[in-house]
């Protein structure tokens, strides 16, 4: 137990960081210096020492949003094993869960995004609760295509399977549902191209322009909320890989940060490439991950 | 329980003598109603843990699946009664409100009677003056066209489906040569079984509303009261799902493709019973959707069940019935909350059209808050009900797919697929509608005085809000007695299934820590900060205005428009005619397709109807003499 408090507090720690990575990345591909690394722990902390300005049309659910939605990260924290290792709770049928309560963030950032009475926020709110109709299917699918590869039906059991194994990585199933998984990344963490983090003032944003009106600790939750959530999703792929080796404990997690070190610079190069799809063209890139994770069940279901 | 039955019979009587005196009429027989079925929910729970009454005659019986309804049908009229006594207090002197209320009576006392009676005749009787009472009781604001064509539909829908029910229950009955229910035990032949199986569903499911058998409900909840709405929604269609597990546990040998056809019927329910409810404009319209497609869910499980039964999956049979089970008393409890919000909502304002409201979250904060939590319990989100009922759902179908049976895998992965899409869908249209109706900017002024209602209805709304939240905790022994209920002992199934769901309450407790620790982190950082108030920032604009919001018809129409061909939603476009256009008018409308569907099949009723007049002039004494010619043949023909 001690050391899964350890481990979940560990994660706590670093997962800001891989915001940093991301945008170094992005700054070498520009040629700039970039951001330090540490940056989004500055924001941070600068917005916890801050104070709040709201809108006088706001009420309650307004701060509570923010605050929900954090909370429901932390429990996905909770939840999502570091690869093999299981965090603080596993049982069968977690990963429900786990999707239920992004919703659940979801249905919170959503509702205070409606309570500013902005268009803007509006708007938003409308195409993340459109996209989230088609990644949370896409997401569902490859996990169905991963029980029935693992047998198995929690995360601890599928992400600790031995076809994650070197042979296992020579079966094209799995590198469909990484795609799958990559692709809901991408938009559940409001990235390129689905949605662009660094603009907060395009009619074409999302997820950014939802939390347009937030700021102070509020905001730093916000922000803090997003470096969780896209450590969590990130370990799903993290952890795909991650049970290929094993050394022993200590160096198996740091076998899994490095993994996802390595996923932010992806991440980071994915945004350096490619430009941000247009609004309507979003659904047909998660209709890919749909239609991508569909394959891998069917060839799984064999 | 006959005593509370005939309580209630004359609870309705003096509430039909007394009904000159409508305001004593409807405090007391409201309250004497709500007390009625407060004390027979009271001998139901004492006769769970002491069992005191073996209750057994040749009409009635109460084995534990009847006690399962009428738990919820007593539970939900204390509250729904006590809601309608303030919800009533806008129609004095307008209304008859005695009988208003002999008519409350007697639709609680004949839907405890339809869940009771074990003889097909009593059955039957109640199952229509359930459906009569009910259908007088939609018909409450009759004056208005719409609320009489509603009922109209109602009506001729439900009647459609009892006869389906005699037809099901005479050939069963016919096979035992015995009325009694209990004495039936199943049917060896199969396709009489299976006919009588697609009887039952299409009768029952006509009054449960299983797509594309709902037509009436959509029409019918917005019409009525909000009280009735909730009765309706909350209990009243719930007995159609009681009539198919009574049916389905008599016959004992289930077969495979029930089980199939149910997920099917019930993954289409929940897919377009939703997604409708995304397009409606008009709340207790869209909360009608939203009980098309929670039927879909609690049918999904019943068809999971059936298959478990036919694969003797115990795992599948505990998760697929209990989840059904349990999924109706969360239907209940949620949406008897979210029709009582409507009601509310409706009560101050007298509009029931979501775009022109906002902002009644502080106008209305008792309303709106437990509005919210009924929201997030129907949209299956953690750490409410919902979603542990739909959870056990997901569970089962997660583990049919490590089963060999190919065809039942791939099931299962639709299954999958359409509970997430409806869990998508379901957030999509709560979030517009609590986020529409209850936050931003008030949108139009006429209801800007709009304020909390009376006690007793806020009370009933907060005790169920409450609910919504206990039952989640304390849901691994609410298993336990549905497992009880069902027939099902304690196996390691259910201590696996109690440990897992033990687990999560542990995580929904944590959540609130964590929600309360962040609550006061915050708190903390704003100690002595500055804490401004100032306009929504839109993008540097100086004057804000409510009407520049998003409305609930914007804020779903990237999902409208990319299920258009499904939805056929009806645009009416603005046209511009000169440079400088204004007041422009835009409106959409989605009408039932299934409407439609009806329609070819009703005009050849019609039809067939206009040439069957030659036999009706309207003199009684040749109706009379047709009654007598038919008894001669019938005897002619038994001679």
């Amino acid at each position: 137990m001690g050391q899964k408090i350890i481990q979940v507090i560990l994660i706590l720690i670093v997962s800001p960081f891989l915001f940093g990575l991301i945008n170094k990345t992005k700054a070498f591909f520009a040629g700039r210096k970039g951001p330090p690394v540490l940056q989004l722990y500055y924001d941070i902390f600068k917005l916890f020492r801050k104070g709040v300005t709201y809108s006088k049309t706001v009420s309650f659910i307004f701060i509570l949003g923010p605050i929900i939605s954090l909370a429901c990260s932390i429990i996905g924290l909770l939840i999502m094993p570091l690869g093999k290792y299981p965090s603080i709770f596993s049982f069968n049928g977690d990963f429900i869960l786990l999707i239920y309560l992004f919703a659940m963030g979801r249905f919170f950032t959503v509702i205070a995004a409606l309570d500013t009475g902005s268009s803007f926020e509006g708007m938003g709110a409308s195409r993340e609760v459109q996209f989230a109709l088609f990644a949370e299917p896409a997401l569902f699918l490859s996990i169905i295509a991963l029980v029935k590869l693992s047998g198995k039906t929690s995360l601890t059991g599928i992400l600790s399977k031995s076809i994650f194994s070197i042979n296992g990585l020579l079966n094209p199933v799995i590198y469909l549902i990484v795609a799958t998984i990559f692709i809901v990344f991408l938009a559940e963490n409001c990235r390129i191209p689905v949605d662009d983090p660094n603009t907060h003032l395009e009619l074409t944003m999302i997820h950014e322009v939802m939390v347009l009106d937030h700021g102070g600790v509020d905001f730093g939750f916000i922000l803090y909320n997003s470096a969780l959530k896209f450590w969590i999703l990130g370990s799903f792929i993290a952890g795909l890989f991650s049970s290929i080796f094993s050394f022993g404990l200590f160096a198996d997690i740091l076998i899994f940060i490095s993994i996802m070190f390595l996923l932010s610079i992806i991440v980071g190069i994915v945004e350096s490439v490619l430009a941000r799809l247009r609004l309507l063209k979003v659904p047909y890139f998660l209709m890919i991950g749909l239609g991508l994770s569909f394959i891998s069940l069917i060839i799984s279901l064999r | 329980m006959v005593i509370i039955l005939i309580s209630f019979f004359i609870n309705a009587v003096i509430a039909l003598i007394l009904y000159k005196y409508q305001k004593f009429v409807n405090y007391f027989n409201g309250i004497v109603t709500s007390l009625i079925s407060l004390s027979g929910l009271i001998l139901l729970i004492l006769n769970y843990f002491f069992n005191f009454f073996n209750f057994k005659n040749n009409y009635i019986a109460l084995d534990n699946l009847s006690i399962f309804f009428l738990f919820l049908i007593f539970l939900g009229s204390i509250f729904f009664s006590l809601y309608g006594i303030n919800y009533l207090t806008n129609y004095y002197s307008k209304k008859n409100l005695g009988v208003h209320w002999a008519l409350i009576n007697i639709l609680i006392a004949s839907m405890s009677l339809v869940v009771m009676s074990k003889n097909v005749i009593l059955f039957l009787i109640a199952w229509e003056i359930m459906s009569f009472s009910s259908f007088f009781l939609v018909l409450f604001e009759g004056e208005k066209k719409e609320v009489v064509r509603a009922s109209f539909i109602y009506i001729v829908a439900t009647h459609i489906g009892t006869i389906f029910l005699f037809v099901m229950f005479l050939l069963y009955s016919k096979e035992y040569s015995s009325f009694d229910m209990s004495q039936w035990g199943g049917i060896k032949d199969s396709l009489l079984s299976s006919i009588i199986f697609i009887f039952a569903l299409i009768g029952f499911g006509t009054k449960a509303g299983i797509m594309p058998m709902h037509i009436w409900l959509p029409e019918a909840h917005p019409a009525a009261p909000s009280h009735i709405s909730a009765m309706m929604s909350g209990i009243m269609i719930k007995n159609g799902i009681y009539g198919i597990l009574r049916i389905l546990f008599t016959l004992k040998d289930v077969q495979i493709w029930w089980g199939y056809l149910l997920i099917i019927m019930g993954v289409i329910s929940g897919f377009l019973g939703i997604l409708f409810a995304v397009s409606q404009h008009d709340i207790k319209r869209m909360l009608a959707y939203s009980s098309i497609e929670n039927i879909g869910i609690i049918v999904i499980g019943i068809g999971l069940g059936i298959i478990g039964l036919s694969l003797n999956n115990s795992l599948l049979i505990l998760l697929g019935f209990c989840g059904a089970l349990l999924h109706v008393l969360n239907h209940l409890l949620f949406k008897g909350l979210l029709f009582m919000g409507a009601g509310s909502v409706y009560f101050a304002t007298h509009s029931r059209n979501i775009d022109s409201f906002g902002g009644l979250l502080k106008r209305m904060p008792l309303t709106g808050v437990t509005f919210l939590i009924g929201s997030l319990a129907i949209s299956s989100l953690p750490p409410f009900n919902g979603f542990m009922s739909e959870f056990l759902l997901y569970f089962g179908f997660f583990n049919s797919i490590l089963t060999d049976k190919i065809s039942f895998v791939i099931l299962s992965c639709f299954g999958i697929i359409f509970m997430a899409i409806i869990g998508a869908l379901a957030l999509i249209s709560f979030t517009k509608l609590f986020g529409i109706v209850f936050l931003g900017e008030l949108r139009d002024q006429k209801h800007s005085k709009a304020k909390d209602p009376p006690f007793l209805m806020v009370l009933s709304m907060i005790i169920f809000a409450i609910f919504n939240v206990i039952i989640a905790l304390g849901f691994p022994f609410i298993i336990k007695i549905a497992a009880n209920i069902l027939g099902i002992g304690i196996n390691f199934r259910l201590t696996q299934i109690f440990n897992i769901l033990a687990i999560i309450v542990i995580v929904f407790i944590i959540f609130y820590i964590i929600v309360l620790l962040l609550i006061l982190k915050r708190r903390i950082l704003l100690i002595n900060k500055k804490i401004d108030y100032s306009l929504t920032w839109d993008c540097g604009y100086a004057k804000p205005d409510a009407r520049m919001q998003y409305t609930g018809s914007s804020f779903v129409q990237p999902v409208i428009d990319f299920f258009r061909y499904i939805l056929r939603t009806e645009r009416t476009p603005i046209k511009v005619i000169d440079c400088f256009p204004d007041n422009s008018k835009f409106k959409t409308k989605t009408k039932d397709f299934f409407t439609s569907l009806f329609t070819p099949l009703i005009e050849l009723i019609k039809r067939i109807n206009n040439r069957l007049t030659l036999f009706q002039y309207g003199y009684i004494h040749l109706y009379i003499l047709y009654i007598f010619i038919a008894l001669i043949i019938l005897l002619i023909w038994k001679l």
